[in-house]
C-alpha cells in the first residue's frame, strides 16, 4: 500500500537532492571543520556554503545565521539570549497558541520569576493588536510570536508586531519553523531581530535547525563550550545535516511562488470537497490568512484518533488535536485558546501538504473520508441524527 | 503512535454489537463529550433467568474506547447479571490482548458503564457522581474511584493512576493528592489526617454554569439593548468575554463588564474575574 503523507507540518520527507548532497559527509568526508588539516578544514567551506543558502532563503546575510540542533533549540536560544542580554527587564510577551518550544519555555521562565503575558486569540485564531499594544512596556525583554501556527496554519501580522516592538526598543523573535520554505520571507523588509527555522519541516533531515540573529542584535549563547559558530553556539557542527539544510533551503527558494499556488489549490480542493461531502464539518482558523499547505478541520461528534486510525488503514497520514492523540489527555491548546467547542475539538484533523503530494492523493482522501466519518458517527451516542 | 494489539485493531475496525436496543432492560451511560470519551451501554435481560441475552453500545472515543466497548459486549453476552457484575476492567483489557498503559482508562470506562447498567437494572439509582471527595477536577475523579481502581489493579504510582482513571492528566495540580492516597493505601507511611475539603464545583460544572448564566441571564439583557456578548474562554477564575454588536465601542463597556462580573460572582463564585479577550 502506498503511503499518502499529509502530515508535513509534523515532519517532511528528505528531498532526494538533499540526501545526495549529504551522503559524502556521512562517509568519506568525516572531518571536523575546526581542524587545521585540509581533510577536516575543507568541510568548513561546505558549512559556509550551506550558511549562505539558508541566509538566501530569508534575505539574510550569512553571518546572521547560526546553526542549531533543531527548531526548539533555536526558540529556546532566542528567548534566553534576549533575557540574558537585558537582565534588568523582567517581562516577556508571547501568545497562548505558540509551539511548546516557546510556550513551555516561557512558562519555565515565569516560574523563575519573569512576568509573562500570553496573548489571546479570537475564534479564528487571530491576535488582538490592542491587547499586544497594551501589554508591551519598557520592562519587556522580548516579544516571541510565531509567524504561522503549526496546527491551524494561521499567519500572524509579524510585520506589524515586529515594527511596534522595534519602535519600543524591544527585541522581537519569531518562530518561523512552519513558515520558512512555505511562503516568502525577507528579513530585509521584515523588522524581526531573531527568527527560528527547522530542517525537517522543509525536506532536510531532523536534528538540524537555524537561528537568524540580525546583525547588531545583542546575543548571548545558550549552549556554551567551544568557539564554533563564532562562539554563538558551541558543539562540533553536524556537517552532513547542515549541508542538507543548505540544499533544502536552496530547493525551497527555487520554486517558492509556484509551490504556494500549487499547494493552495490542492489544499482548497481537499477542504472544499470535505466541507461539501461531510455534514457538521468546519474549518478551524482564519481561512484568509493561512499557510497554503495547511487545513485544520473538525468533524463534530467523532473522535480524532479514531478518524486517524481508520485513515491509517488506507495508508493516509494526518494528525489530530484530540485529547487521545496528545499523550496529555487534554486536547489541543491552540484550538482551546480559539474557543473551538469541545464537540468539534475532539474531532479535529489537520492535513498538511507538501510539494510531493498529488491531486490523485487528495482525490483518494475525498473518496474515503466521508464514509469513515459517517461510520464513526453511527457508533457515537452523540449527534446521530446528523449523519446526513 | 499507540501500540495496539491485533485484537484491539480488529474490534476497532469491525466493532461487534454497535447500536441501540429498543426497549432495553438496562442502560448504562458514562463519560461525556468534554472529556473526550463516552459510552452508552444497552442490555436486554431475560427476567426469569437473569441472563443477558443481548448487549449493544454506542461510543464516542478513540480506537481503544471503541474496542473496549466492543469487547465488553462480547464478554457479557450470555452471562447472568451476577456473573457480569464480577467483570473487571482487567478482564476487558485481557480480552483485547492488553491495552497500552496510557489507555487503560478505556477499559475502566467499560467497567463503569456495565456497573451503571446493572445498577439501572436492579433499580438502584446511581449517584450522579461516585461517592467521595473530588480529587481531579479536570476529569471529575474522586478519591473513592482512585482507591478502588488502585486496589483492583495494584497501581502504586501517580502515572499509573493517570493511565487508568485520567486523574492528574489535566492541569496536574492533584498529583500530590493522588500520591497521598496511594501512600495511604499501600501504607508506605502513615499520613496525618487531611482536613476534608468542602465540596466545590468541578471545572466542568463551573464552565457549564457560567455558560448557562451568560446565555440565560446576561445575553438577553444585552440583546434587548442591541448589544451582544461572546464567551471566549474560561480559565480557572478568569472568564474571557467579548462584547459584540452595539456593545462594541459603547462608552458604558466597562460598566457592562463590571455588571457581568458581579452577576457571575453572585451566582458562581466570589473570585471570578471577567476580562475582555
Amino acid at each position: 500500500m502506498k503511503t499518502i503523507y499529509l502530515d508535513n507540518n509534523a515532519t517532511t520527507n528528505i528531498a532526494p537532492e538533499v540526501l545526495d548532497e549529504m551522503l559524502p559527509y556521512l562517509s568519506e568526508f568525516y572531518g571536523n571543520p575546526s581542524s587545521m588539516h585540509i581533510f577536516g578544514g575543507r568541510l568548513h567551506r561546505k558549512v559556509e556554503e550551506a550558511r549562505a543558502k539558508v541566509a538566501n532563503l530569508i534575505g539574510a546575510l550569512p553571518e546572521e545565521i547560526i546553526f542549531t540542533s533543531c527548531g526548539t533549540e533555536s526558540d529556546n536560544t532566542a528567548i534566553m539570549s534576549a533575557v540574558e542580554s537585558f537582565p534588568h527587564k523582567r517581562h516577556i510577551i508571547t501568545t497562548r497558541v505558540e509551539h511548546p518550544a516557546v510556550l513551555n519555555f516561557c512558562k519555565h521562565l515565569s516560574r523563575k520569576g519573569y512576568r509573562v503575558t500570553f496573548l489571546s486569540v479570537d475564534s479564528l485564531g487571530r491576535l488582538n493588536m490592542d491587547e499586544f499594544m497594551n501589554a508591551i512596556t519598557d520592562d519587556t525583554a522580548v516579544v516571541s510570536i510565531m509567524y504561522a501556527n503549526n496546527e491551524t496554519g494561521v499567519i500572524f501580522p509579524i510585520n506589524e508586531i515586529s515594527a511596534v516592538s522595534g519602535e519600543r526598543g524591544v527585541l522581537f523573535h519569531t518562530d518561523a519553523v512552519q513558515t520558512a520554505g512555505k511562503i516568502p520571507i525577507d528579513v530585509r523588509k521584515l523588522p524581526v531581530d531573531m527568527l527560528s527555522l527547522s530542517g525537517h519541516k522543509l525536506h532536510a533531515p531532523k536534528g538540524v535547525g537555524a537561528l537568524y540573529v540580525r546583525k547588531g542584535t545583542r546575543f548571548y549563547p545558550y549552549i556554551i563550550g567551544g568557539h564554533q559558530e563564532r562562539s554563538r553556539r558551541a558543539g562540533t557542527e553536524n556537517v552532513a545535516s547542515i549541508v542538507g539544510l543548505g540544499k533544502a533551503c536552496e530547493l525551497a527558494g527555487e520554486n517558492l511562488y509556484e509551490e504556494v499556488t500549487y499547494l493552495k489549490n490542492l489544499r482548497d480542493r481537499l477542504e472544499d470537497g470535505l466541507l461539501k461531502t461531510c455534514p457538521d464539518a468546519r474549518v478551524n482558523g482564519d481561512r484568509e490568512h493561512r499557510l497554503p499547505n495547511t487545513t485544520n478541520m473538525s468533524f463534530e461528534y467523532v473522535e480524532g484518533e479514531a478518524i486517524l486510525l481508520r485513515l491509517d488503514e488506507y495508508g493516509i497520514c494526518a494528525s489530530s488535536g484530540s485529547a487521545c492523540t496528545s499523550g496529555s489527555l487534554e486536547p489541543s491548546h491552540v484550538l482551546r485558546a480559539m474557543g473551538v467547542p469541545f464537540t468539534a475539538i475532539h474531532g479535529s484533523i489537520r492535513f498538511s501538504l507538501s510539494r510531493y503530494n498529488t491531486e490523485e492523493e487528495i482525490n483518494r482522501v475525498l473518496e474515503l473520508l466521508p464514509g469513515i466519518i459517517k461510520e464513526l458517527r453511527q457508533l457515537s451516542p452523540f449527534g446521530r441524527q446528523k449523519t446526513g | 503512535m499507540w501500540e495496539y494489539t491485533d485484537r484491539v485493531k480488529e474490534h476497532f475496525l469491525h466493532p461487534k454489537n454497535v447500536g441501540e436496543i429498543e426497549n432495553p432492560d438496562a442502560v448504562g451511560e458514562v463519560g461525556n463529550i468534554v472529556c473526550g470519551d463516552a459510552l452508552k451501554l444497552f442490555l436486554k435481560i431475560d427476567k426469569k433467568t437473569n441472563r443477558i441475552i443481548d448487549a449493544k453500545f454506542q461510543t464516542f472515543g478513540c480506537a481503544s474506547a471503541i474496542a473496549s466497548s466492543s469487547a465488553l459486549t462480547e464478554l457479557i453476552k450470555g452471562m447472568t447479571v451476577e456473573e457480569a457484575a464480577k467483570i473487571t476492567n482487567h478482564d476487558i483489557a485481557e480480552y483485547l490482548g492488553g491495552l497500552p498503559e496510557q489507555k487503560m482508562h478505556c477499559s475502566v470506562m467499560g467497567r463503569e458503564a456495565l456497573e451503571a447498567a446493572i445498577a439501572n437494572y436492579l433499580g438502584q439509582i446511581k449517584p450522579v457522581e461516585e461517592a467521595g471527595r473530588l480529587v481531579c477536577k479536570c476529569f471529575e475523579v474522586t478519591d473513592e474511584k482512585i482507591r478502588r481502581v488502585a486496589i483492583e489493579n495494584h497501581l502504586t504510582t501517580v502515572e499509573e493512576i493517570t493511565n487508568y482513571t485520567k486523574a492528574g492528566g489535566g492541569c496536574g495540580s492533584c498529583k500530590e493528592d493522588i500520591e497521598a492516597i496511594l501512600k495511604e493505601i499501600w501504607s508506605i507511611k502513615a499520613l496525618p489526617e487531611k482536613p476534608v475539603v468542602p465540596r466545590e464545583l468541578t471545572n466542568l460544572q463551573r464552565i457549564a454554569l457560567i455558560q448557562d448564566i451568560i446565555e440565560r441571564e446576561i445575553r438577553p439583557r444585552l440583546q434587548a439593548d442591541g448589544g451582544d456578548i461572546e464567551l471566549i474562554d474560561i480559565e480557572g477564575n478568569r472568564v474571557v468575554i467579548a462584547l459584540r454588536a452595539l456593545c462594541v465601542g459603547c462608552p458604558m463597556g466597562d460598566v457592562t463588564i463590571k455588571g457581568i462580573q458581579d452577576k457571575l460572582r453572585e451566582l458562581v463564585s466570589e473570585d471570578i474575574v471577567v476580562e475582555t479577550g
